[in-house]
């Protein structure tokens, strides 16, 4: 809010800029086919290569990333708990409950349908989990992640055993496990609509942060907070919905980046929000750069490398914290 | 001024107010006493429409509290909770600069970053400024949280017992801070005690409660009374006037 209080130095900004610019050029560069970038222009294979697909590619890790990690900073404010996000507390697995079941009863429905009843599910489904953390004693924070991680399980095993009955297994995986191997021009634009989800937070960013102080704080400043959990509640179903519907869902980003940015830099939204789009952003494209890496020339969905790496983080972050505290 | 009429509140079938009738009109510091479960603070989260009003009306300058938009009656009227905890890791500067968030909606003017830098000297904020409310002492946090509700520039200041984790120098400076902007910029204080000699010593009247009634309502000398007192708090207690004012040996 006030800007000379937590203005980053311009330096962090131009070296997490260039971070992610240099992330940005190598997932262009980096893939089965030989693509030299110097070739770009004058090689018409490879520009159609590069906006067909490694464009597309890097576009929809840079969107999924930024707009997952920012639902795990608005689920985190929402539930006043630093531990949950979107794929740990019922969000994704309700909307990959829902679009099974759409796609089940009408398979010949498009993408964006799918993707809105994956959205309303998946508000069905936060909504519930959010009544039941309120009501959990505040003194035990613990609960109210493990609360969220058996009945994301329940709702998880429910789709799995949907799945099962109707043979559509293989399909569940596809939105359980991030992977943007099968991203080309014309199957991710949907996910842009997570960049306005991520404008919205922006206008927002002073409300979220009073938010994070509690009910009676914000309706102390005159804030409608039955409003902005309704709010803050559609923008984590649709940016999770549209995750599981176009590539996957990628675990972990939203829990491990708005706590490292909040150990960096504090909690003001206002402030903080840039930082953990671009760290979502930064740490999505860097594990599918390294999932397409790490068994060249086969690849390792993203998903498989963020649940190694976040589960890293998850695990340092929580151990910090007993430290700290 | 702050009107409160026939107010009764239940928690499900509990009674924990019970036909409430109170006017404070404006200037002026109004001391909140009783016993624990005397319904102060259900009180106080009525008047600052924190809870849902059941029976009987409020109304702050003429808004009824159910009524009026919760921006509007956030630039008439601040409150501080008892126990406030801030789990978000804000500084100082911040957490005081969101109480101006009803006047600009996030926006800061200049006016405003004077507001808070008053806020900031007021209570002795300074050297924490830029320090995370999460490193501070009880008591630190406490101040800083005061100034937040300072800093929202409202006629009206409920605070709830405010003086919890105070030391005994910066009770008296809150004490005193708070007489002097009831005295100097005509703000209404109503504050929740259960220091009974701070109350006498910088409030213009107490208002006693116990079992969801007020039961006593005048100047800190008609109020601190061994009668009124015992009939309050149950037990007899030694009242002795010093320069006028009466002090409360309860601990004899």
């Amino acid at each position: 809010m006030s800007a000379r209080a937590l203005q980053p130095s311009l330096r962090t900004g131009t070296i997490a800029g260039l971070g992610l610019a240099v992330l940005f050029v190598l997932s262009l560069a980096v893939g089965v086919s030989p693509m030299p970038l110097g070739r770009v222009l004058s090689d018409p294979e490879a520009l159609q290569l590069l906006l067909v697909s490694r464009l597309p590619r890097t576009l929809a890790a840079i969107l999924s990333g930024a707009g997952l990690a920012i639902a795990g900073l608005i689920m985190q404010t929402l539930a006043r708990n630093r531990f949950v996000e979107p794929a740990t507390a019922g969000t994704a697995q309700s909307a990959e409950l829902g679009i099974l079941l759409v796609t089940l009863l009408f398979p010949a429905a498009a993408l964006p349908v799918k993707t809105l009843v994956a959205g309303g599910a998946a508000l069905l489904g936060t909504s519930i989990f959010l009544a039941t953390a309120h009501r959990l004693p505040p003194a035990q924070p613990f609960l109210v992640p493990l609360f969220g991680i058996v009945y994301g399980g329940v709702i998880g095993a429910a789709a799995t055993y949907a799945a099962w009955q109707a043979d559509l297994l293989q399909f569940l995986a596809v939105w359980t496990n991030g992977d943007f191997s099968g991203v080309l021009r014309g199957r991710y634009e949907l996910l842009w609509i997570a960049a306005v989800m991520v404008a919205i937070a922006w206008f927002v960013a002073d409300r979220l942060t009073i938010m994070a102080l509690g009910r009676e704080a914000s309706i102390g400043l005159g804030i409608d907070y039955a409003r902005m959990v309704q709010i803050g509640l559609v923008l984590v179903s649709v940016i999770t919905a549209l995750a599981v519907a176009v590539v996957g869902m990628i675990p972990f980003v939203g829990l491990a980046v708005p706590n490292i940015v909040s150990r960096l830099m504090g909690d003001n939204v206002r402030g903080t929000l840039g930082w953990v789009a671009a760290g979502g952003a930064g740490l999505v494209l860097a594990c599918d750069i390294a999932g397409r890496l790490i068994r060249y020339p086969y690849e390792i969905p993203v998903g498989t490398v963020m649940g190694v790496v976040g589960g890293a983080i998850f695990l340092w972050l929580l151990f910090r914290r007993g430290a700290h505290a | 001024m702050i009107r409160i009429e026939n107010v009764s509140f239940k928690h499900r079938t509990t009674p924990i107010l019970t036909d409430v009738s109170l006017t404070i009109p404006k200037g002026g510091v109004v001391a909140l006493i009783g016993p624990n479960g005397a319904g102060k603070s259900s009180l106080l989260s009525l008047v600052a429409r924190l809870q849902p009003l059941q029976t009987g009306a409020i109304d702050i300058d003429g808004l009824p509290v159910d009524s009026t938009p919760g921006r509007e009656l956030a630039r008439v009227i601040a409150i501080l909770r008892q126990d406030t905890t801030v789990a978000s890791r804000l500084k100082v500067r911040e957490l005081v600069g969101f109480g101006r968030f009803p006047h600009g909606r996030g926006r800061l003017t200049a006016a405003d970053h004077a507001i808070i830098d008053a806020a900031i000297a007021r209570f002795d904020l300074a050297d924490l400024a830029d320090r995370f409310i999460e490193t501070l002492s009880g008591g630190q946090r406490q101040r800083a949280l005061v100034a937040m509700a300072f800093a929202q520039g409202t006629d009206y200041l409920l605070l709830d017992e405010p003086l919890n984790n105070l030391d005994m120098y910066y009770a008296r400076e809150l004490m005193r801070s708070l007489r002097s902007i009831a005295d100097g910029k005509g703000k209404t204080v109503v504050i929740v005690l259960h220091d009974i000699n701070q109350a006498s010593a910088h409030a213009d009247r107490i208002v006693a409660m116990k079992g969801g009634r007020i039961v006593a309502d005048g100047t800190p000398t008609e109020i601190l009374t061994p009668e009124t007192l015992e009939a309050v708090f149950g037990f007899n207690m030694r009242v002795e006037t010093i320069e006028g004012k009466p002090f409360v040996l309860h601990q004899l």
